[in-house]
């Protein structure tokens, strides 16, 4: 199936230089600690062996970007006429992540749905992930907190990824999964990889069953249904959250995290609307000018977090859940709140709870 | 061909400024564009972005009727960074527009009935784009009934309306305020409260509300209590919005957005989602 390619590792660096000019080519690197996905600058600060920090999510939708810039402009000889003049910001620079998860390509089809599925698309997203050509690096490497299966996804999940490659034989086989995948193919330094497909084969399957167990301490997580009593129990939710910290790290972690804030800033003659991360674990996020709150407690805001994803989501999406399964939130928070514990929690009750 | 980009505003020039109560203002503005003037159509409810550029966005209902457009009108309650903004704007004035976004009243499964508006204070604002509009198809509606209040007679919005509405005999227009008030001879009393003295019969009748939450609150109930059915009981939210388009998250309410579902929804769907507060 598809097409396919080997690439040893002592050729990697050559390689990678090649992709680089095709296009901004992004990568995991280790920066303070942690992972990070930034712009392809030599191979030796690349690190692909354990899933990234921050998701991929950030190279295609920016932390914050420009929609347009307005410029003041007066009128004629009249004092007091101002006119304005929109000038919109299109990023046209074609991107190559190279070496992110499935997971984090995964969360990029959650996007999608949002952003692109729609009348009314979000066209700098929609121009920025037709412009980008996403190889996933298969995985092999569970971390603590990691839940793919569980979502439905896996190590070896396709969904989001343009190609992916497999670290076997001391090297790398690499696989096309979409036509657009096609740009990791067209390289001169790649040997047939027809002879390594059995050796994948097997890997697959090793690495398969290694999450499969990992995963099963978790178990299957499905939708949750709208008529799900415990949902509205506040005491639940309450005994859960008590230790949250509303930092919002999990969302600004999360690859299927997409909430925004449009904002303004100008100086006298000229200025430009901006889009930015938001969080809905903020007081702000949903505070109204007159002061009034729809959700004020971080408790509401957390079980309208794990309502989004599998419970609101699933509703408009035919089924699917908005988590693929990172495990960074779980990772990452400073509290240990586990959304797979809340999760897996309402969904037994909903065994005997449905109304 | 370009993609219609749903987050680059129009620019539209004020043409007047009315000063409806001190704190609200309505602006009646004209797209820049002449043939998007010409082109513009919309439903009654739907709401639109106005911007300040310099300051940000924030939702409104376009209030005057689709059946009128030689402007669109909005009314703005002055209450935080972006209306007070546009407080300070003028005739002549240019602001941005996108427009329109959400739903709208149901107005053709109303064709035929009674119907029934209870407003409060600025919540008039989205129930006057209907009422224009059914009194220009007047002869497609049944009776229509108009409850309005506010805190004060000063406080009431649309004064020239109110004064037209009143000397109709094809409507009728009952006015209250919260307390008694030097020179006010209307009712006084709380809107719910005057609903279930008033005691409308809800057969064959839809009821439309929009006011302060509180209001909206103990109307739903008095609605109730005199028997209407939640599917003929419709009311307009609002929510701290950002993209109009339903994908910047903070509007929902269970899996709808107010600004792309809503605003306009019957109690009946309202009752279906999760309850929040």
């Amino acid at each position: 199936m598809g097409r396919n390619g080997f690439l040893r590792k002592d050729r990697l660096e050559a390689y990678l230089n090649n992709l680089s000019k095709k296009g901004g080519l992004y990568v995991p690197k280790e920066e303070k600690g942690a992972i990070v996905f930034r712009k392809y600058s030599g191979v030796s600060e690349l690190s692909l062996k354990k899933p990234a920090t921050t998701p991929a999510k950030s190279i295609i939708y920016l932390q914050s970007e420009t929609f347009f810039r307005f410029m003041f402009e007066k009128e004629g000889n009249g004092l007091d006429k101002v006119n304005v003049r929109i000038q919109e910001n299109m990023d046209q620079e074609i991107r190559i992540i190279f070496g992110a998860r499935p997971c984090d390509a995964k969360g990029f089809s959650v996007i999608d749905r949002v952003f692109i599925d729609t009348d009314t698309q979000d066209v700098y997203y929609k121009k920025r992930r037709e412009n980008s050509y996403i190889a996933t690096k298969s995985c092999d490497s569970p971390s603590s907190g990691c839940f793919c299966i569980s979502v439905g996804g896996g190590p070896f999940d396709e969904e989001g990824s343009d190609a992916q490659f497999t670290e076997i034989n001391g090297g790398y086989l690499i696989e096309a999964i979409t036509e657009k995948g096609n740009i990791f193919l067209e390289s001169e330094l790649l040997e047939p990889g027809e002879t390594y497909l059995e050796e994948k084969r097997k890997r697959k399957e090793e690495v398969e069953r290694l999450v499969k167990e990992y995963c099963e301490r978790v178990g299957k997580i499905e939708p949750l249904s709208p008529k799900l009593r415990l949902f509205s129990d506040e005491d639940f939710w309450k005994k859960h959250l008590s230790k949250c910290l509303s930092c919002g790290v999990c969302t600004y972690l999360c690859p299927t995290c997409y909430c925004f804030n449009i904002t303004d800033e100008k100086t006298f003659y000229e200025g430009e609307r901006i889009r930015s991360w938001d969080s809905c674990m903020f007081f702000h996020f949903t505070l109204e000018a007159s002061g009034h709150n729809p959700r004020p407690d971080k408790f509401k805001r957390f079980r309208n977090r794990v309502g989004h994803k599998f419970m609101f989501y699933p509703e408009r999406y035919s089924g699917q859940i908005a988590c693929c399964g990172c495990g960074r939130c779980v990772r990452f928070c400073p509290v240990s709140v586990d959304i797979r514990e809340i999760v897996l929690e309402l969904m037994k009750s909903e065994e005997g709870g449905r109304e | 061909m370009g993609l219609k980009n749903p987050y680059l505003p129009d620019i539209v020039t004020i043409t007047k400024v009315i000063q409806e109560t001190p704190n609200i203002k309505s602006f009646q503005v004209v797209f820049d564009d002449p043939e998007k003037m010409k082109s513009f159509t919309f439903q009654p409810g739907q709401v639109g972005q106005l911007s300040v550029f310099g300051v940000g966005e924030s939702t409104f209902v376009i209030n005057s009727p689709p059946t009128r457009k030689e402007y669109l009108q909005f009314s703005v309650m002055k209450v935080g960074e972006v209306t007070s903004a546009i407080h300070e704007l003028h005739e002549g004035d240019k602001m941005g527009l996108r427009a329109p976004l959400g739903n709208w009243f149901p107005y053709e499964n109303m064709k035929g009935k009674n119907i029934l508006f209870i407003g409060g204070g600025i919540g008039l604002a989205p129930l006057r784009t209907l009422i224009l509009f059914m009194l220009d198809n007047r002869k497609d509606y049944g009776k229509i009934t108009i409850l309005y209040g506010a805190r004060t007679p000063v406080d009431l919005c649309y004064k020239e309306d109110l004064k037209e509405w009143e000397s109709r005999e094809d409507l009728e227009l009952i006015l209250t305020v919260d307390n008694e008030y030097p020179g006010w001879t209307k009712k006084v009393g709380l809107v719910p409260n005057v609903l279930l003295e008033m005691a409308p019969k809800p057969d064959n009748t839809v009821a439309i509300t929009c006011g302060p939450p509180i209001m909206i609150k103990y109307t739903l109930i008095a609605l109730d209590k005199l028997g209407f059915k939640d599917e003929d009981v419709i009311t307009t939210l609002e929510r701290r919005m950002k993209c109009g388009i339903g994908l910047c998250g903070r509007c929902n309410i269970g899996s709808k957005y107010v600004c792309k579902d809503g605003p306009v929804f019957s109690l009946a769907q309202l009752k279906s989602l999760p309850q929040e507060e």
